[in-house]
């Protein structure tokens, strides 16, 4: 093609050709070498180990791999606690992120820094921090074991509570983010027609920030399904009440690595799952 | 300048209820406030009051505080001191959810994710009313409204006209004892204002209570309201009836608004002598300070000194902007007395105005009008 041609291909008829010519352009023309093959190399770094996954993957034993006993009962575990533990930060991750984003009290940017610290906290810590409190000899452990006879560490409910602990900031901070956003001044209109503040969030402010709610929570489940240093660390590593998938992954590989790859695979698969389900909302506004 | 003075035939029912008769024991029916607002460097202090059937129009520039007013109103902005009596009911303290008044927003705030219906059933709803009655009392407004054919209509689907409806159904349902329209006509565009300002107009003199509404715009106000309350930096600088406030503007913001050439100073007999300059010769005879004001096309503008002409109410000035005003042109000058001017496109070319020309400039005593301050 000729330069005369490019004006030509912007303004012209709407055929494949020209966006395909653009884009070729764009990977070749203009791109500095010392960007481009660090990126590239940055790419092949975070694909080939998917691919490897892929490329190993006993595809012929993985149908009985996968409806074996112990993987079935690692991945239902990790269904229902992580599902537990997205119901859990709801429940409570809703509200604090509206107490986040519509209230104002002393110390909130602290409280709102203390909320996001167990999104880098390394996750065994988190597992220590929680055996201290809710612990045997916790500091609200040992209340509960001798008032109400309730241990948490190593059950499937310090299962969830690991989870959540690690899952409901990313909730908190993706709803406080959707509030903000939200115009507060529904909530006055809901206001002056007779809604208290809580018939207000719930009838007007909820439904409006719901996609904001379902991004969260989709996040969160992803994050406590593959969950593992909190978890082995607080609630222990038993099959069929604490073994969830990443642990189930991480012992098969010391025995039976076909094991752990058809178990990668499936963790794999739902993570792809959740990435398209949020592809709405994130992969479309960085375009 | 015409004055849209309301003259519908509702009128004739209002104004007898305007002044009512005080009673005895309690306080007369209507709107008594006294609304202290301070927010840092932000002061508000503005009294109203008014009869059941008023329309109170709040008028102002930018930042004026009339939104706070009508905030503080609604319970949305607390009050730092003051009151908010509502037929003889203290509502000072009550909380927003809790007051029988009715909010029109400016953007109407109509829930997106509800109908029309159930927006409007919204309040009764909250009110204590069941789905069925709540949506049932909706409908009714709905079609009072016009827009029956709309009710299940969400509200990115109703044009700018249809959602104002919407919302004033919306406020209307809960049977407001106070209703509150903030900038009610400014989302629309010129045309469906027309429309949607007579309806307005209607609906607001069949409201049997109190209406305020804040506004900028001098006709929504003059058309929609019996009186007027201009609000300046927090306080009250006027009210009156818009015949009296177009009549006799105390502000420049007011005298820009109606269009008039406003100037203070000390009369003595036909003479005032302005604050900052010239004179003034005016028909009426005062004493003592005064307003002096008169139409921008009482105004005649000369090239070169008239001559023969008197020295009264001729002053030297120099262009300092010219805009089209309709197929007006309306100069903006200054010099020896700021003024503005009318005059036609062929005027304007004969006398070759342009931004820094010199011109000559006379008033008719005849033209001028002035009353005490």
């Amino acid at each position: 093609m000729t330069p005369l041609d490019k004006p030509g291909a912007a303004t012209g008829p709407r055929t494949d050709r020209p966006r395909r010519r653009r884009a070729g352009t764009g990977g070749r023309r203009g791109v500095p070498l010392p960007l481009l093959l660090p990126g590239l190399l940055a790419l092949a770094f975070l694909l080939l180990p998917l691919l490897a996954l892929l490329v190993r993957a006993p595809w012929r034993s993985l149908p009985d791999q996968l409806t074996s006993a112990e993987v079935w009962q690692a991945l239902r575990l990790s269904l229902v606690t992580a599902t537990a533990a997205t119901a859990v930060s709801l429940v409570l991750g809703v509200p604090l992120a509206w107490l986040l984003a519509r209230t104002e009290f002393p110390g909130r940017g602290l409280v709102r820094a203390l909320v996001t610290l167990p999104l880098v906290l390394p996750p065994v810590v988190g597992g220590v921090a929680l055996l201290l409190a809710l612990g045997r000899n916790g500091v609200i452990g040992r209340w509960l074991d001798s008032w109400f006879g309730i241990t948490l560490p190593f059950t499937t409910t310090g299962v969830v509570i690991a989870e959540a602990f690690v899952a409901m900031p990313f909730l908190v901070i993706s709803v406080e983010g959707t509030l903000r956003a939200a115009d507060p001044r529904y909530e006055e209109a809901a206001t002056t027609l007779g809604a208290s503040r809580f018939t207000a969030f719930r009838r007007v402010t909820l439904p409006l920030i719901a996609p904001g709610i379902a991004a969260g929570a989709v996040l969160a489940w992803a994050r406590a399904l593959g969950e593992f240093g909190a978890t082995i660390t607080f609630a222990g590593n038993f099959p069929g009440r604490t073994q969830t998938m990443p642990l189930a992954v991480y012992l098969a590989l010391q025995n039976d690595p076909e094991a752990a790859i058809a178990l990668s695979l499936v963790l794999l698969a739902v993570s792809i799952a959740v990435l398209a389900g949020l592809r709405d909302r994130w992969m479309t506004t960085t375009s | 300048m015409t004055t849209p003075h309301p003259t519908s035939p509702n009128d004739t029912d209002r104004h007898p209820q305007r002044r009512p008769q005080p009673q005895p024991q309690s306080e007369p029916p209507g709107l008594d406030a006294h609304l202290i607002v301070d927010r840092g460097a932000f002061h508000l202090d503005v009294t109203l009051t008014a009869g059941p059937g008023d329309v109170l129009a709040l008028l102002g520039p930018n930042g004026a505080g009339k939104t706070t007013a009508l905030r503080a109103l609604a319970g949305l902005t607390p009050l730092t001191a003051g009151h908010l009596h509502l037929d003889g009911t203290p509502l000072t303290d009550t909380p927003p959810e809790s007051r029988p008044v009715g909010v029109v927003f400016q953007d109407y705030l109509l829930f997106p994710h509800l109908s029309a219906l159930d927006n409007v059933a919204f309040g009764p709803r909250c009110r204590g009313a069941g789905r069925a009655e709540a949506r049932s009392r909706a409908a009714a407004w709905l079609d009072r409204m016009g827009l029956a054919d709309h009710a299940g209509a969400r509200p990115r689907s109703l044009s700018g006209g249809q959602a104002q409806r919407v919302a004033l159904a919306r406020a209307l349902a809960t049977g407001p004892r106070l209703l509150l329209l903030d900038e009610p006509l400014a989302a629309l565009d010129a045309r469906t204002r027309l429309e949607v300002r007579a309806q307005l107009r209607r609906h607001l003199a069949a409201f049997e209570a109190v209406s305020v509404l804040v506004t900028h715009d001098p006709l929504d106000a003059m058309v929609l309201a019996d009186r007027l309350v201009v609000i300046e930096d927090g306080r009250v600088v006027q009210e009156g009836t818009p015949a009296d406030i177009a009549r006799h503007p105390r502000t420049d913001y007011i005298a820009q608004l109606v269009g008039l050439n406003l100037y203070r100073g000390q009369a003595a007999g036909h003479t005032v002598r302005l604050d900052a300059g010239p004179a003034i010769t005016t028909t009426e005879v005062l004493s003592g300070p005064v307003f002096v004001a008169f139409p921008p096309s009482a105004v005649t503008l000369f090239r070169d000194r008239p001559s023969g002409a008197s020295a009264r109410n001729l002053w030297r000035c120099e262009v300092a902007g010219l805009e089209t005003h309709g197929d007006q042109i309306r100069a903006d000058l200054t010099g020896e007395l700021p003024l503005a001017a009318d005059l036609t496109t062929v005027a304007a070319a004969e006398l070759d105005l342009h931004p820094g020309a010199p011109v000559w400039a006379t008033v008719k005593a005849t033209q001028t009008h002035a009353y005490p301050a």
